[in-house]
């Protein structure tokens, strides 16, 4: 019986890819070890390496079909003693029919992601691109580099290897080695090596491969970047962007999936971004580097991928500190920051199903907060739910909620609800980390409750 | 607590080529150093270093009395015994592109650079007038226009940034290096060897300066560190190393010319460990049970770094009265600097909301 190929996955979080190039041709022997296919995602080119042996059968997906779901049936590989005839194509029936044409893998939340409510900052009439959030961020940072000779990049892979989540792609080729700088497997020593730079006036932009690595260099990150200015009465600053992707990705287990968020946003003297979409990531980042601040920039790995509009303009440059309304609604409003927002805005387009029209905020920076914009929702809804990917215990929900009994209790119709993840470390088994993190339908139902519906 | 003299070298790995060892000479700065240990200072370049370790002394003395009467509050920590290692290495520096960073016994290393006593101890009583407005205090002040960059509480901490100063002056090619001073506690903080890594590794232009005063707090080095001769930390990094007499500022000085020729002349970093002794306590409350007052008394009558270079003074002509009138105005200096630190106002209550952030957001 034939051997299916399929479509490997690469990554964690990879949902689909490019079948670049066929090695073998149909008819081909292979043996375990023998390099079939080449597969491209936005992250990396991998190589397709058989483990079976026998006669490349049908080759099911072209060279050059985009979109490839992972698990789809790419090729079948006819087993030992088994004719390779053409015309042997019914031996496969019994298995599952192999797919006709590559299944497109959904693009998550696109549907919903159109923005019903306008940023402020876009001039109407300004021409939208389609572009990643990946794109989104590596197109800031290249363009605040050409713009500013002190910017540079630094962190563990980001120059030649281009990335360890190809966020800095191509910035090498652009900058050289001198303003994209590889570092070692070193976080606390390069961490304050920038923050050393960025006193010595330089503005780092310092990656970190993962925002659970940064923990090791969190001393600098609080009591070198964030205090200096404080310290010394104004007279010493840190101008310094540590970023990198942050809260749960997809499957890596308790310690490479936390949000922190919350950690942060309580120091003072930092700044702390969180965006969603890509035409935020772009317009704060660039903010964020040419900020007189050091900035704590939290991306989300599941996000990079996606695709959002960014307007086509010169220079995009978002005001750090303000919210923003994704999506305008009567009834009751859901806050979130990063990837709930999309989760946010999926339980809105529910909730509208059955009537309850949903005021969306996207908080985009947790420190300094958005109080106003919050305060303001809360006036015109009456009601309020805060969904947080992460803990619940001091977490921005919270802060929210504090912020809402303090100086928006008038206006209160019920309680303000959180929706966090489980106050566990989060579980590697599929189902188990599932159960862990927040979903849409969670945040639906909390809008339900303080609707009383 | 003296150390142990140093071993005979290992035999060189057989392994290890001929052209590798040539190249990895890591006791040429020693050698160097060794065949001219002692500055050739001018006499007004020794009476202005005399000047200046008188000047630390008579400061932190003050300090202390000052701390005792509840002027200065948190951690104090005192810099004397030391001064002769500020005093060698910052007159040997050049000051329009050279930084500066040490840890939090940073009083010494910021009179080294001539800035006005007086706004330091308002900064150690915690008034407007101090130089970092009264919110730092004694561990956390800074000059960033002599390019003295702290000043700073965590141990260790300074070493990184300091790495990250050297970063900044080799990336605007302003011909700068960093003298990053730590202490032999420090010297077993990870970070430190991260540090050491990338600067061997990108060839940034530091020194690197232990500050070896043979108690990391109240613990001695020998109980503290496997390796107590802390210049041969850099040998894995392949960082060359210098031993200093550390009370002895014409050595100092010396070795000083040395590293710095070496760091400029694009050849990477240079670890210095300066064998000192602190008089005082660790900080202002340090019961000081580890040690004897026999080993301090001992440090205080053979090795003290301003009797050292007065006895080379007199010896080279100077009068005891001429150096009696140093001292007298110093004295003076200190005293005025107390008075101002005294009777200078608190900062405002509206300090407590400046300079958390530099923009308005």
């Amino acid at each position: 019986m034939a051997i299916e190929l399929k479509m490997p996955a690469l990554s964690p979080t990879m949902e689909q890819g490019t079948l670049a190039k066929w090695l073998k041709a149909e008819g081909d022997r292979i043996e375990p070890g023998d390099i079939i296919a080449e597969i491209e995602t936005d992250k990396a080119t991998m190589e397709f390496e058989a483990i079976d042996e026998g006669v490349l059968e049908k080759i099911l997906v072209p060279a050059g079909t985009e979109d490839v779901a992972v698990g789809a049936v790419i090729a079948l590989i006819a087993g030992e003693g088994e004719a390779a005839a053409p015309a042997a194509a019914p031996v496969a029936a019994p298995a599952p029919a192999p797919a006709p044409a590559p299944v497109p893998a959904p693009k998550a939340e696109k549907p919903v992601s159109a923005p019903a409510a306008q940023d402020p900052a876009i001039p109407s009439g300004t021409n939208l691109v389609s572009t990643t959030v990946r794109e989104a961020l590596r197109d800031a940072m290249a363009e605040e580099m050409r713009r500013d000779p002190r910017v540079f990049v630094m962190g563990e892979e980001v120059a030649e290897y281009q990335g360890a989540y190809k966020v800095t792609q191509g910035l090498l080729a652009e900058f050289g080695p001198k303003r994209v700088i590889d570092t070692p497997i070193t976080e606390y020593g390069f961490a304050g090596i920038g923050a050393g730079a960025a006193m010595g006036g330089l503005r780092p932009i310092v990656e970190f491969m993962t925002f659970n690595f940064a923990m090791q260099a969190i001393d600098h990150i609080i009591n070198s970047a964030a205090k200096t200015n404080y310290m010394s009465g104004g007279q010493m600053r840190c101008p310094i962007v540590f970023r990198g992707p942050n809260g749960a990705a997809s499957r890596v287990g308790a310690q490479h999936s936390q949000n922190y968020g919350p950690w942060y946003a309580s120091v003072p003297g930092l700044i702390v971004i969180a965006p969603y979409d890509a035409a935020d990531a772009k317009g704060l980042m660039k903010a964020a580097i040419r900020s007189d601040d050091p900035v704590v920039f939290l991306e989300n790995e599941l996000v990079y991928g996606r695709t959002y509009d960014v307007p086509d303009m010169d220079d995009y440059v978002l005001p750090i500190g303000k919210a923003r309304i994704m999506r305008e609604g009567k009834d009751v409003t859901i806050v979130s920051y990063s990837i709930g927002v999309g989760m946010a805005l999926e339980a809105a387009a529910t909730l509208a199903g059955e009537g309850i029209e949903a005021e969306v905020i996207d908080l985009r920076t947790l420190r300094p907060l958005d109080k106003q914009a919050v305060l303001t929702s809360l006036a015109k809804t009456n009601r309020l739910v805060v969904a947080e990917e992460g803990w619940p215990t001091c977490s921005i929900a919270s802060e929210i909620i504090a912020i809402c009994m303090e100086e928006g209790f008038d206006h209160l119709d019920a309680p303000v609800m959180r929706v966090c993840n489980e106050d566990v470390p989060l579980p590697y088994a599929a189902n188990l980390e599932k159960l862990a993190l927040i979903d849409a339908a969670r945040i639906a139902e909390a809008a339900r409750k303080v609707c009383y519906r | 607590m003296a150390k142990q003299p140093a071993k005979p070298p290992v035999a060189a790995k057989k392994s290890a080529s001929a052209a590798d060892e040539s190249d990895f000479i890591l006791h040429s700065l020693q050698a160097a150093f060794e065949a001219k240990k002692r500055y050739a200072a001018s006499d007004a370049e020794m009476m202005e270093f005399y000047r200046q370790m008188l000047l630390i002394r008579r400061f932190e003395e003050k300090a202390g009395q000052l701390y005792g009467l509840g002027l200065i509050g948190g951690f104090c920590h005192l810099y004397i015994g030391q001064e002769a290692v500020a005093i060698g290495l910052q007159s040997a520096l050049d000051n329009e592109r050279d930084s500066v960073i040490t840890g939090y016994r940073d009083h010494g290393h910021m009179l080294a650079y001539g800035i006005d006593p007086k706004v330091i101890m308002a900064e150690l009583t915690g008034r407007e007038a101090g130089i970092s407005k009264g919110k730092g205090g004694s561990m956390h002040m800074f000059s960033t226009e002599h390019k003295f960059y702290g000043g700073h509480g965590i141990v260790g901490a300074q070493v990184a940034l300091g790495g990250g100063l050297a970063l900044a002056h080799q990336y605007n090619n302003d011909g700068g290096l960093c003298l990053a001073y730590f202490g032999d506690g420090a010297a077993n903080q990870g970070q430190v060897y991260e540090t050491f890594n990338m600067a061997a590794l990108w060839n940034l232009p530091i020194v690197f300066v232990v500050e070896d005063n043979q108690y990391a707090m109240g613990t001695a080095s020998s109980r503290s560190s496997a390796e107590t001769r802390f210049h041969r930390r850099g040998t894995a990094f392949r960082i060359p190393g210098m031993e200093v007499n550390g009370m002895d500022v014409l050595e100092v000085r010396a070795a000083a010319e040395v590293a710095f020729a070496h760091v400029r002349a694009g050849k990477g970093p240079v670890l210095m460990e300066c064998n000192t002794y602190r008089y005082r306590g660790h900080s202002m409350s340090d019961p000081a049970k580890y040690r004897t007052r026999e080993e301090v008394q001992e440090q205080r009558e053979h090795h003290d770094p301003i009797e050292g270079l007065k006895k080379t003074l007199i010896e080279n002509g100077k009068t005891e009265d001429e150096l009696k009138a140093i001292d007298k105005a110093i004295r003076a200096e200190v005293a005025a600097s107390a008075d101002f630190a005294e009777s200078s106002p608190e900062p405002g209550a509206a300090e407590l909301y400046t300079d958390v952030l530099v923009g308005e957001y």
